[in-house]
């Protein structure tokens, strides 16, 4: 058989790229929000390796699941994630997958949650709305999450009782505000999931 | 990964991905993005050049997704792909720690250990 390209990119992880033990399992979260909200600067400033994307293309049945108006004669779409990955310890490596909110077709791509430990809800507070169908969404899915603000220095501030109020969160989910930029913060908002998950294991083991 | 290769499959491209996939997969193993796979044979010549360089990058584990954006192929492309190359024992997929829909205590215990590590 011919193949009109006849070489595949010599890629792989670069020299200086930390490689993975033998006998390593994955774990991942997902990072959703909006389009610019600050989803794969929050992966980069986390990942012990530079931001990849994987794409997965979406065929027309799931787009007649979701309305599109304007793009009926389009066949296919592509979804794309940005994500970065953290090594736990010898056993354990988290990957971080950053998902835009604002593309629909993602959620048809089920093994984005398939054994996700759960999400972090991006945030910026000039474009809330942008996170209503998202949370709708994980609350569907019964994808425990949390949400932590990104805070954009001109975004206006709003005190966390009124930011819950507007996103009718219930009371025990947590919300935290974050830098995107910062590696500790981003960590922060990370144990902050990992925090309110013990919660919500320890209770399942008590009940 | 260069400017050069983005948008690989994108339509228009002279490989349809079918041909690179091999056609309709016969395995039903199901891959998860961050399913790992290991080497378990070097590449020969007479490979696909798409299952060779999967060989050559994974001496050590790479996630499927890592593979994915490396190769520059669509999730499920890539999926075909490996269900042949572990079919024929040339590479080792070692399933993602399992989660239930609340995870087990000890696992997020030693993923919060590992974060304040960072």
């Amino acid at each position: 058989m011919d193949y009109a390209i006849s070489e595949v990119p010599a890629a792989g992880p670069r020299g200086t790229d930390m490689l993975l033990p033998h006998g390593a399992r994955g774990v991942k979260v997902v990072i959703v929000g909006g389009f610019g909200v600050g989803k794969t600067t929050m992966v980069g400033a986390v990942s012990e390796i530079s931001p990849l994307t994987t794409e997965e293309t979406m065929t027309q049945a799931g787009i007649g699941i979701d309305q599109n108006p304007g793009a009926e004669g389009k066949k296919t779409t592509t979804v794309a994630m940005d994500f970065g990955r953290i090594s736990i310890n010898e056993e354990l490596i988290l990957y971080l997958f950053g998902t835009p909110g604002q593309e629909r077709f993602w959620f048809l791509w089920n093994g984005i949650f398939e054994g996700a430990l759960g999400a972090v809800v991006l945030v910026d507070t000039r474009r809330i709305e942008v996170c209503f169908e998202i949370i709708t969404r994980l609350e569907d899915r019964r994808v425990p999450f949390v949400v932590a603000v990104n805070s954009f220095p001109e975004a206006p501030q709003h005190p966390m009782s009124v930011l819950r109020t507007a996103l009718d969160l219930n009371e025990s989910v947590p919300i935290v505000t974050c830098d995107a930029r910062d590696r500790a913060s981003c960590r922060d908002a990370l144990l902050s999931l990992m925090g309110y998950l013990c919660t919500l294991a320890a209770a399942q083991e008590s009940a | 990964m260069t400017s050069k290769h983005h948008g690989a499959w994108d339509e228009g491209s002279p490989v349809p991905l079918y041909v690179i996939s091999g056609g309709p997969g016969s395995s039903a193993k199901a891959f998860n993005l961050v399913t790992l796979i290991t080497s378990r044979s070097a590449p020969e010549p007479a490979m696909q050049p798409e299952q060779a360089a999967i060989l050559a990058m994974c001496q050590y584990p790479l996630s499927v997704a890592e593979i994915s954006a490396y190769l520059t192929l669509p999730f499920s492309v890539l999926t075909a792909l490996l269900s042949q190359l572990v079919e024929d024992g040339r590479v080792e997929a070692i399933a993602p720690v399992p989660v239930a829909a609340v995870p087990e205590l000890g696992l997020l215990e030693a993923v919060i250990h590992g974060l304040r590590n960072l």
